[in-house]
């Protein structure tokens, strides 16, 4: 809101209306400098210290082709000015064309914890009885969309894991 | 469009008709330039309230948690630093600024009758705004906030009678700050102060609204002006290059932060905020007994006599250039403020520590024993990297990853012949066993030491072990007492005292009984990295 009120009662509304443009001016700059670093310091992502990107997880070598495996493995978590190493884990399977694929361990419904199942050759979570294919995709149950996926690499043979789930 | 909103507000609300008669307000002929600091002032305390809001939105707000977090806010929020510069350099700012106001108010007398009240309600928020200061100060707990609250503290305890509540009160306990202070300072600082600050702004506004701008003598029988447009755009201008200086400044005045308050570290010298020395040196004036006069008794005194000034002063208004008494006395204060603060900086140096010793994370390597840092130096040179790659499993497993799960006696015999087609190892027995301890402890700070510690050290570590200085000295918990301990080495003696001392120890320390070591250069100058790397 600014002050572009006009005089009503003399004939020097050329100066006042001159004195409000700089006065709004000047407001407008003090805001903007005070409001824009306060943008940044909000919105903005703080540079992350400590925090690995890609993580070792696994020897390609070593997985079965079409077994997924329930990999653990330590990530270094960091939570604002503090960091902690924590246990977690993650499914991984090797396809035959020797693709890897890292699934986050937790259902896509609500968040359970599912595990494998070698029988009936699918994911089952236990909470909802949601299902998953070998490739993530929904067999059954209420789960809304197929399991999340870490990013990976593979480099040397070894299975590289970033902490960035990739959505289907 | 704009004008059918601002029609809907003035029938709903009247905000509009508010803000007209807010600038409609009739000033005197004379107001000018010199009145400008008032708002100035609000303006400060605005700035403060928001760059304060933004910092407590990142603040641990315990004493274990608020070093780190500052560190954070300074070294990994974007703009961080920038709002912390802000709202430091603004506590300072607002304290200038708040001063110059009493001093314009002063010279032209504007405190008499009928705006004593006014006066009054001011000279408490000039003390609101030292209290914002000094309970601030505490906050990025750094060795600088604990000493110098300590020193409040001990000035708080001094009165008669008096003394051991108002300790109390402060959270003092077995006659030293902690944790209950800091949430009494944290508190004061952010709930209690500001509110206070506010009903008292308020307050001292309505007056200032009530008894309007003062009028000088020549303003009589001369026809009044409007707030609005010339006196708020002189306030805008004055906001707008105060502003502008306290950004520069944010930006080009880089606030530290020292390392985190070490309560067992008593040969800190603090010294307070520039703008409490005056009281500091007072204090220093007055010794034994008549401590509590220069502490107590003159700070009330002086502070009694400013509340009064509109009591003491009552004679009728005058032109500014005839108050001679009035420039004397401010002139006077000045000088005498100016002489203190003075003599205070020259008496007492700042702190030798780093001011950005706290910026920097802390080496977890360094508060590991000697042994374990000398660990690291043994892999490296009997080649262990070879199979071993830290961070990633290459011939032998990662050693990063997991501590190694194998028995003592295993990791020897695989020291001694890694595999059968590498090279014998060329550690003694005392050496293997550290790397044993090394690969099966591997925690966060030995693997610190693995990956960051500097290469020098990693070699004076070595030396440190193999010319068993820890049979007289203790260094992070381990060693004998006959000598000295190596922590804290860094602040007792300067790497020249140190390299000095080791070939002739004789000669720094009268009746040392520490023998002579005649290192090479290299060596010398290796150890002493490390050492000078050692914390408190």
């Amino acid at each position: 809101m600014g002050l572009t009120m006009s005089s009503e009662n003399s004939g020097t509304t050329t100066r006042r209306s001159f004195y409000s443009v700089l006065i709004n001016l000047f407001g407008g700059l003090i805001a903007a400098v005070i409001a824009i670093p306060a943008g940044a310091y909000l919105l903005l992502k703080p540079k992350n210290s400590g925090a690995d990107e890609m993580v070792e997880i696994a020897d390609v070598g070593t997985l079965e082709i079409g077994k997924p495996k329930e990999v653990v493995y330590f990530r270094t978590r960091v939570d604002g000015w503090k960091s902690s190493k924590e246990k977690t884990t993650a499914w991984v399977v090797k396809n035959s064309a020797g693709e890897v694929i890292a699934f986050d361990p937790i259902c896509t419904h609500l968040g359970c914890a599912y595990h494998w199942e070698d029988d009936q050759k699918e994911f089952l979570c236990p909470c909802h009885t949601s299902s998953f294919g070998i490739d993530g995709k929904v067999l059954g149950g209420p789960a809304p969309r197929p399991l999340d996926r870490y990013v990976t690499k593979i480099e040397g043979g070894k299975l590289l894991i970033s902490p960035d789930l990739q959505k289907a | 469009m704009f004008k059918a909103i601002w029609g809907w507000l003035e029938e709903r609300t009247g905000i509009p008709s508010g803000i007209h008669h807010f600038l409609d307000e009739d000033i005197p002929a004379s107001a000018g330039w010199h009145q400008v600091f008032g708002s100035v002032a609000l303006f400060a305390f605005l700035i403060q309230v928001a760059t304060g809001l933004l910092l407590a939105l990142n603040f641990g707000s315990t004493p274990g948690e608020a070093h780190a977090s500052v560190r954070y806010i300074m070294t990994q929020v974007t703009g961080g630093a920038l709002i912390r510069g802000l709202h430091h350099w603004g506590s300072s700012a607002m304290v200038i600024v708040v001063v110059l106001h009493m001093v314009q108010v002063s010279l032209w007398g504007a405190y008499k009758k009928p705006r004593e009240a006014t006066w009054m309600v001011g000279c408490v928020l000039l003390l609101l705004t030292m209290a914002f200061g000094l309970s601030g100060y505490l906050l990025p707990w750094d060795n600088k906030s604990y000493w110098a609250t300590t020193v409040t503290a001990k000035i708080a305890a001094l009165p008669p009678v008096a003394g051991p509540y108002v300790a109390r009160l402060l959270g003092v306990q077995g006659g030293a700050i902690g944790v209950v202070t800091f949430a009494r300072f944290y508190t004061a600082h952010i709930m209690l102060l500001p509110l206070v600050t506010v009903l008292l702004i308020g307050a001292h506004l309505f007056l200032v609204r009530k008894h309007g701008v003062t009028p000088t003598p020549e303003d009589a029988g001369r026809p009044k002006k409007k707030f609005f447009p010339e006196q708020v755009f002189r306030d805008s201008v004055a906001v707008f290059v105060f502003t502008m200086a306290l950004v520069l400044m944010a930006n080009f005045a880089k606030v530290g932060l020292g390392s985190m308050a070490d309560p067992t570290d008593t040969s800190f010298v603090p010294r307070p905020e520039w703008y409490f020395l005056f009281l500091f040196q007072t204090l220093k004036l007055f010794e034994g007994p008549l401590e509590v006069v220069g502490a107590v008794i003159l700070p009330t005194l002086g502070l009694i006599a400013l509340i009064l000034v509109p009591f003491i002063d009552r004679g009728a208004a005058m032109r500014v250039q005839k108050r001679t008494v009035a420039m004397a006395l401010v002139v006077f204060c000045a000088i005498g403020w100016a002489g203190l603060t003075q003599r205070a900086i020259a008496t007492t140096p700042a702190d030798a520590e780093d001011p950005e010793a706290g910026l920097k994370p802390p080496s977890l390597w360094a508060q590991i024993p000697a042994e374990e840092v000398a660990a690291v130096g043994y892999f490296r040179k009997d080649n262990c990297a070879r199979c071993h790659v830290l961070g990633r499993s290459s011939l032998g497993p990662d050693l990063a990853r997991e501590a190694s799960t194998k028995s003592p006696d295993w990791l020897l015999e695989h020291f001694a012949k890694p595999a059968p087609d590498a090279p014998d190892s060329q550690l003694t027995g005392a050496q293997m066993k550290a790397l044993v301890t090394l690969v099966t402890k591997r925690d966060e700070k030995g693997l610190d030491a693995w990956q960051s510690a500097p290469i020098e050290a990693v070699s004076g570590a070595m030396i440190f072990q193999t010319r068993q200085c820890f049979l007289c000295h203790q260094l992070n918990g381990i060693g004998g007492t006959v000598g000295p301990p190596m922590n804290g080495l860094s602040s007792r003696h300067t790497r020249d005292w140190i390299m000095g001392h080791f070939g002739d120890p004789k000669k720094y320390v009268q009746g040392s009984r520490m023998p002579a070591y005649k290192l090479p250069q290299e060596e010398l100058a290796q150890v002493t990295d490390y050492l000078l790397a050692i914390p408190k």
